[in-house]
């Protein structure tokens, strides 16, 4: 058995300031004096750190806005002069996919490199668009492989990248034929990505190397970028390339075009497309197949949807996947090609769920520009964001304490369904529940009625 | 006073009684807001006008009190010309929504849910009709169905006499020889662990039991010296860890559950942070103290259903009386597993779904891992009644049971009766803020075993909340089961298709 797969994580305290979710809210005038004031039984702290921001605007940011919405102080005050109210700032974040709460969480993984834990049970729609109508499944009694989440056995998350040839092939006089496979493999399902709007500053770029290296996994970026890398991380950095591939990588990305097949032809290192994902894109991959290539990296939007051919958006990458997925295991070349799909994936399960929906990866961009502290504003920053302006050694330990984060979760994830690896999990939608399917076997009896909101 | 099952303690009886048990902060929190400002000269006008008892001027007073602003029922009263606001000749008076409710709550346990457990824990009744206390605003599961009269669908029934209306139910139905339990209302409480909430809430909950001859759960934790005198209405847990479990606990109840998983972490097993493993906790564990414990997933003596037909018989074995329940969580199989339980010899299923729990769990897992109960609970209907064995054991549901409506829709898609866990939490004064876990514990004193902070809660106090919010219940459902023309909750199971719809999707999205 090979070493345990490990992500060193260590809390480090964001840079940026945080937008909580509850402000204090305070009227001063009439406040007695009384000796019993709730500011001081405060169970967070919140208004003793309040206090020391005031008193000194060096003190640390991150403790702005940390009320917990407990209401202790509201209900308790003598005379009922505090209030605290939701913070229309932090409402106003991100957009209908990068929610509020997505951004927090990510912030929060980002800060302790932990899964985030907390009580009273679920708290959010029943379900929503996209990942949010997918739940996955659970073992009540089984295998003893099951203890690994208390870290007695061992779940791996590794995958392989590149062409996995389904037979070995050898001449009358025994020679093989089959050239030896060279298959990359990385210990987390998720490669790092370029970010999906244009964003300044070669130290991004850096620290999603060093990331990649200390994951053991990769980071996608420009040739440009590529080429200020420090050399012993060239290993860890698939640059999107045009032809000649640099010297000291072991996987590069070709942008989907006519000649694609000829520019990637005897490539020293393994060869991906780069394609947008679309109605279309099945047909593409298995036509890139026939012409030699095994590897094929689908970006979606920002919010994880397809592009028609007008412009315009279309399905979420689940659906499109199933159909990709399922087409490729209809032609008997699945096991032969690697999928990785990127675009849209903003939390650990939306991990497990592409897989589910039959990536082998993922590939995750926006969410290490949000550990940094990006709001997802998009564009509105100029590139000139602060945030993520900051030098890569504080940027990179960011980024692995949120990637420990989701391993961990992806753990907990596969561990519940009692797979022991997580190549095992890709295209295994028996073991996910469809909210299309599930709503009609449980409710399908029920008489429908139209015109009253839920 | 006799007990009703084998234990050796004296039987504390429990009155049911309503009491008022107001707020125990001395804010109460309201949907609306009363502000009055300093143009007021204290003439007492309002005291005569609002019939809420917002403004209230004791005789002997010389000024009016602050407005009783969690009493207002809003713009439906205010916007009238009798109002306070309207009313008050200096103009002093003006009515808004508190803030302070908007940052209760979320879709599922929205603020007009937790604002209406606490008027119902508090007075007994069916709170006021400006707060929504039937169901949430997560937009699917409960929440997108209705009962056929709610939205005009209803076929016309005779309305049945609500005095005798009859909310008890058996809950062994394996005529095996072992004594009948019959519950008095269709609901039970949840397991909470010593160690994972206060030992007043444990002690409550029990309380609350007896007096509505019902049951509470002791959670995987051991079975502390104060719930003996209520061994009739407790039911004992054997789950994975087999904390505090001994003979003598399984001995002395009527129940004993078998816990494989839970809703809220499905197959991952329990977790009670260092902090909370305090020297009494330890010592009810056995367990050193201070030391993280770890329940570990599954149980590792059961890898089949034969395997899990020996640790029934194991339980029967020690206790001749008792019936076993087997909790389960919601897997795509789980109707197998419920047919599994059946034939190893359990008296009940208790499937637990995964939107519920009361503890720490991570939160990966309590939004995708298994399915929500509304899911399970017609899956596993329809195969037990397919199977003919549905009438032979008892279906219990949990995991996101906040309401008494939420109760009437589980029973109609096919349970016996419901767990509640969080209700019974947020009665107490639970404002859901999540953070059972962080720093010293629950900052409301319902989930912490901080001897400072446990202390914000007497025993008389929470035992009273629960009781009342139990009769406020009964109340609700005695109400729709006489619009349905049913003498007994036992006639609306699995009566979804009758009674019920479901919200279209139009709808659904906004």
């Amino acid at each position: 058995m090979p070493d345990r797969y490990h992500i060193h994580t260590a809390p480090v305290p964001g840079r940026f300031r945080r937008v909580g979710k509850f402000g204090n809210v305070d009227w001063r005038e009439d406040c007695s004096r009384c000796t019993n004031c709730v500011k001081l039984r405060c169970n967070y702290d919140v208004y003793k750190h309040e206090a020391a921001y005031n008193r000194d605007p060096f003190a640390p940011v991150e403790t702005l806005n940390e009320c917990k919405a407990c209401l202790s102080c509201v209900q308790g005050c003598t005379k009922g002069l505090l209030s605290i109210s939701v913070n229309p700032e932090f409402l106003a974040l991100g957009d209908e996919y990068w929610r509020p709460d997505i951004l927090a969480t990510t912030w929060n993984q980002s800060d302790a490199g932990r899964i985030p834990v907390s009580g009273a049970g679920y708290r959010g729609r029943f379900y929503g668009p996209g990942f949010d109508s997918i739940w996955t499944d659970m073992s009540e009694i089984v295998r003893p492989t099951r203890d690994g989440i208390h870290g007695r056995e061992y779940i791996s998350t590794s995958v392989d990248i590149g062409p996995k040839p389904m037979r070995l092939q050898f001449a009358p006089d025994g020679r093989m034929l089959t050239e030896p496979s060279r298959l990359l493999e990385i210990q987390i399902p998720a490669i790092l990505d370029m970010p999906a709007w244009p964003v300044e500053g070669s130290a991004l770029a850096q620290a999603r190397a060093a990331a990649a290296k200390e994951l053991k996994t990769l980071a996608v970026m420009t040739a440009a970028d590529a080429a200020t890398v420090r050399p012993e991380l060239l290993p860890f950095v698939v640059p999107v390339v045009e032809g000649a591939i640099p010297a000291g990588v072991r996987m590069a990305e070709f942008v989907d075009g006519p000649d694609v097949a000829e520019r990637a032809a005897g490539a020293q290192a393994i060869a991906a497309v780069r394609m947008t994902l679309g109605p279309a894109t099945a047909d593409r991959v298995v036509e890139l197949y026939r012409a030699g290539l095994k590897v094929f990296h689908l970006v979606a939007d920002l919010h994880g949807r397809e592009r028609l051919e007008d412009g315009r958006a279309g399905r979420h990458i689940k659906d499109v996947l199933r159909e990709v997925h399922g087409r490729l295991v209809k032609e008997g070349l699945r096991d032969e090609i690697t999928l990785i799909v990127s675009g849209g994936v903003a939390l650990a399960e939306h991990m497990a769920k592409a897989i589910i929906c039959g990536a082998d990866l993922v590939g995750v961009e926006t969410p290490l520009l949000v550990a940094l502290g990006c709001h997802v504003c998009r564009g509105t920053c100029d590139g000139a964001c602060e945030a993520i302006a900051a030098e890569s050694e504080y940027a990179a330990h960011r980024m692995i304490n949120l990637m420990g984060a989701w391993h961990s979760q992806l753990i907990e994830v596969l561990g519940a369904m009692g797979i022991r690896e997580v190549r095992r999990l890709r295209g295994e939608v028996g073991r996910a529940m469809f909210l299309e399917e599930i709503e009609k076997e449980a409710f399908g009896d029920l008489a429908r009625v139209q015109g009253v909101s839920a | 006073m006799t007990t009703l099952g084998q234990s050796d303690w004296p039987q504390t009886p429990v009155e049911r009684e309503v009491r008022l048990a107001p707020d125990r902060y001395r804010n109460a929190v309201g949907k609306y807001k009363i502000d009055r400002s300093s143009a007021c000269v204290s003439c007492g006008h309002c005291t005569e006008v609002c019939r809420y008892g917002v403004h209230v001027k004791p005789a002997g007073y010389a000024f009016t009190l602050r407005p009783q602003g969690h009493l207002c029922i809003g713009p439906e009263c205010a916007e009238t010309p009798d109002s306070c606001v309207e009313q008050c000749p200096q103009k002093a008076l003006t009515m808004r929504r508190n803030p302070a409710a908007d940052c209760l709550g979320d879709p599922r346990w929205s603020s007009d849910l937790i604002l209406s457990t606490w008027h119902m824990a508090a007075t007994g009744q069916a709170p006021p009709p400006h707060l929504e206390s039937r169901h949430g605003a997560s937009g699917g599961g409960f929440d997108k169905m209705r009962f056929k009269f709610e939205v005009g669908m209803e076929e016309p029934v005779e309305r049945t006499d609500p005095t005798g209306i009859d909310t008890g139910l058996d809950l062994n139905h394996r005529e095996d020889g072992r004594p009948q339990v019959h519950i008095d209302i269709p609901v039970y409480g949840g397991g909470m662990s010593f160690g994972s909430v206060s030992i007043h809430t444990i002690v409550a909950k029990a309380r609350a039991a007896a007096a509505w001859n019902s049951f509470t759960c002791t959670g995987e934790g051991g079975y502390p010296e104060r719930l003996m005198p209520y061994d009739d209405h407790v039911i004992t847990q054997v789950a994975t860890g087999l904390f505090g479990v001994r003979e003598d606990t399984i001995q002395r109840v009527r129940i004993v559950e078998f816990k494989y998983a839970q809703g809220a972490k499905p197959g991952l097993g329990g977790h009670l942070l260092g902090d909370k493993n305090t020297p009494a906790v330890a010592r009810m564990r056995e367990a050193v103290a201070g030391n993280a414990l770890f329940s570990p997933f599954p149980f590792h003596s059961v890898y089949s259903v034969e395997d899990h037909k020996k640790h029934v018989d194991w339980i029967k074995e020690v206790n001749s009386r008792c019936l076993v329940s087997v909790k389960v969580s919601t897997p795509t199989d789980v109707d197998m597993v419920a047919v599994g339980s059946y034939y190893a010899g359990a008296h009940i299923i208790h499937l637990d779904g995964s939107y519920g729990g009361t503890g720490a769990a991570p939160d990966i897992a309590k939004k995708n891992i298994a399915m929500p109960i509304e899911f399970a609970i017609p899956k596993v209907h329809k195969f037990l009644c397919a199977e003919g064995i549905r009438d032979r054991i008892t279906l219990i549901a949990s995991g996101g049971i906040r309401t008494a409506y939420d109760v009437l829709k589980a029973i109609a898609l096919g349970a016996d009766g419901v767990v509640v866990g969080t209700a019974e939490l947020v009665a107490l004064g639970c404002v859901r803020c999540a953070c059972c876990e962080s720093g010293r514990g629950c900052p409301r004193g319902i989930a912490s075993t901080d001897p400072e902070l446990m202390m914000l809660m007497s025993l008389e106090w929470a035992t009273q909340r629960l009781i009342n919010l139990q009769n406020a219940w009964r109340q609700q459902m005695v109400e729709v089961l006489a619009r349905l023309g049913m003498k007994s909750v036992r006639e609306l199971r699995g009566a979804a298709s009758r009674v019920l719809c479901y919200l279209g999707e139009a709808e659904a999205a906004q």
